[in-house]
């Protein structure tokens, strides 16, 4: 029982990462690939962080009193990466706007038949 | 000053890419660019001689010291690769005059040359840092900037080229972050020097293993390496002119160098060997190199087909790393500078045949090199150094890889290493045919040579390619002193 309740945070982390990723395979809608890579990244952060958790520890910002802090590094981490994840969605969304403006839709399939390039 | 040019490397770029984002239209961006591409290229040179000289270089950012601080740590395979990339920079952007401004819309001049700086930028920062979270950082800089530099270009399938790359590099780079995170779990540090000491006592946990996998998967994929190069193709095919020869040049030439750092600096040795890593390598290598000469062979489009060869060649450089023998690093290094220069005037000269013709199907190059010798001459001297023919560099690579694949008696290897010649004989014989045996069509009619500023910068590297196939003193004595440094696996 410890297998699946002590070490929830790995499956949310696990089951955020496959949804993720199947969405970015099977969907052909370009917005919903977006979404896709976005839930995988998330699932990234969570694990960071969940890792980073330190039992009894209190959330890393000094206080009088406090003995035992959580990790902060993993927070930085995952802040610096969110970043990234941010950037990268905003290009991702820009592209399918001029996807769309040029080929006249945002399906996959779609713009295979007009193409051949996706 | 001279203390701090591993920091200059990478802030110089960095800094002057939003100032020439904002400065106004006409020359100014270009010129600005040329300079800060140019001295980086000096000080990469100065860093490389510095390292030669006086032995690995630790620079302490901030001021804070590692581990807990970022480390920029240069050795002999560092300063090698960011000279490359400095070089390579530096060549392209008088080259990038003439060609942007046939092939990019006047008022995004200037934001194409800060895209440009910034993917310097991230390049740049991969070579020199010690630290792998800091590795992740620069990878993200230098692919969005290459995603958007991508989306440039002036058919509609950039476009779609550019959101395909996005999707599977934003895939790929995710998946080393997660190895990093187990990794980072298992030890508590993410500066390489200081994991190199820690990972032994902890590689035995299934953690770290997973990690290890994560981390070759995505630099995998960054680097283009058979069944994960789907990316490429599309890539430099649909991206201007400039933009493929400078990722070609570059992008997956740093690739190769994370994970050179990752198998045998951070990871001990021997290591990967215990795990299926090296005998993957081989594989991949083998099945890219058969694979994608093939399908080049088979295109139509000659900017597709030098596409193809890249993913063929990075089959090479895998082969070399799977050996994991000095012998076969330093193959593997040699070929990544060789490459690029290859490469480097190979999409050059198509270029110069887009600047004049503004395409570049088979079809549509009949003839071209009877109008334009000096740009035919640089592709067949690209193309022989591309198979491998003693005299350019690419005979020096390939040299090393079979004298590696003899010395493990790797038979298949060898044979493999070959016939990827003969079929790159195939695919540039093709490109020559066309290009001077075939009556000129129509696109081709009133076409005069490629103008001296495009000319100069290809022939420049077709010269490099000459002088390093027959002065290898730095290209194999660089290379040799990296593979000594990173530490060999195998005898």
């Amino acid at each position: 029982m410890d297998f699946f309740v002590g070490h929830y945070n790995y499956w949310i982390v696990i089951f955020l990462m496959m949804v993720g990723l199947y969405t970015v395979i099977s969907r052909g809608n370009l917005i919903k690939k977006i979404i896709g890579l976005n839930i995988f990244q998330v699932s990234v952060f969570f694990l960071y962080i969940s890792l980073g958790n330190v039992e009894g520890g209190a959330a890393p910002i000094i206080t009088e009193g406090v003995e035992i802090y959580s990790n902060p590094l993993p927070h930085v981490l995952i802040l610096t990466a969110i970043v990234v994840s941010v950037a990268t969605t905003a290009l991702a969304l820009a592209l399918v706007i001029r996807i769309k403006e040029s080929y006249g839709t945002i399906e996959e399939d779609e713009i295979h038949n007009l193409d051949h390039s996706l | 000053m001279v203390d701090h040019i591993s920091l200059l490397l990478v802030v110089v770029p960095l800094i002057a890419a939003p100032v020439v984002a904002v400065l106004p239209r006409g020359r100014l961006p270009w010129a600005l660019s040329f300079i800060v591409a140019t001295l980086c290229a000096v000080l990469a040179g100065m860093q490389l001689w510095s390292i030669l000289h006086e032995g690995a270089i630790s620079y302490e950012l901030g001021g804070w010291a590692p581990p807990w601080g970022i480390e920029y740590r240069i050795d002999a395979v560092n300063a090698f690769v960011a000279l490359i990339v400095a070089a390579i920079a530096a060549i392209t952007l008088p080259y990038a005059l003439l060609s942007t401004e046939r092939e990019i819309p006047e008022e995004k001049i200037p934001l194409f040359y800060s895209a440009m700086l910034l993917c310097l930028t991230g390049l740049l920062g991969i070579t020199q840092t010690g630290d792998i979270f800091n590795v992740f950082v620069f990878l993200e800089i230098s692919s969005l900037a290459s995603y958007a530099l991508i989306s440039l270009g002036r058919q509609r399938q950039a476009f779609t080229s550019a959101y395909q790359y996005l999707i599977m590099g934003t895939i790929g780079a995710t998946f080393y972050l997660i190895g990093v995170g187990l990794i980072y779990s298992q030890t508590g540090s993410l500066n390489m020097q200081d994991l190199a000491a820690i990972l032994p006592d902890v590689l035995h946990l299934k953690t770290v293993e997973t990690g290890f996998a994560f981390i070759m998967i995505g630099i995998a994929l960054k680097l283009a390496l058979f069944p994960l190069h789907l990316w490429l193709p599309n890539a430099y095919t649909y991206a201007p002119s400039v933009v493929t020869v400078f990722l070609a040049a570059t992008a997956t030439k740093v690739a190769v160098y994370v994970m050179l750092r990752i198998l045998f600096t951070v990871f001990p040795q021997g290591f990967a060997l215990t795990t299926p890593a090296d005998e993957l390598f081989i594989v991949a290598g083998i099945a890219g190199i058969i694979v994608a000469s093939v399908y080049a062979i088979y295109q139509e489009n000659t900017k597709r087909l030098l596409a193809y060869s890249s993913v063929a060649q990075v089959g090479y450089m895998a082969l070399g790393i799977g050996f994991a023998s000095a012998t076969g690093v330093t193959a593997t290094l040699i070929h990544l500078f060789n490459h690029a220069l290859m490469k480097g005037a190979l999409f050059m000269a198509i270029g110069a045949i887009i600047y004049r013709i503004g395409a570049c199907r088979m079809d549509q190059i009949n003839g071209l090199g009877r109008a334009m010798p000096w740009t035919f001459g640089a592709i067949v001297i690209g193309g022989l150094s591309l198979v491998g023919v003693p005299g350019t560099a690419g005979f020096i690579s390939k040299w090393y890889l079979v004298v590696a694949a003899l010395e493990q008696e790797a038979w298949i290897s060898v044979a493999v290493i070959l016939l990827g010649s003969l079929l790159a004989v195939v695919y540039v014989g093709k490109l020559i045919e066309a290009l001077y045996f075939k009556p000129v069509s129509d696109a081709g009619k009133e076409v005069s040579e490629a103008p001296i500023l495009l000319l100069m910068p290809t022939w420049g590297l077709v010269f490099a390619n000459l002088y390093f196939g027959l002065d290898t003193d730095l290209t194999v004595g660089v290379a040799e002193k990296a593979a000594a440094v990173l530490g060999v696996m195998r005898p």
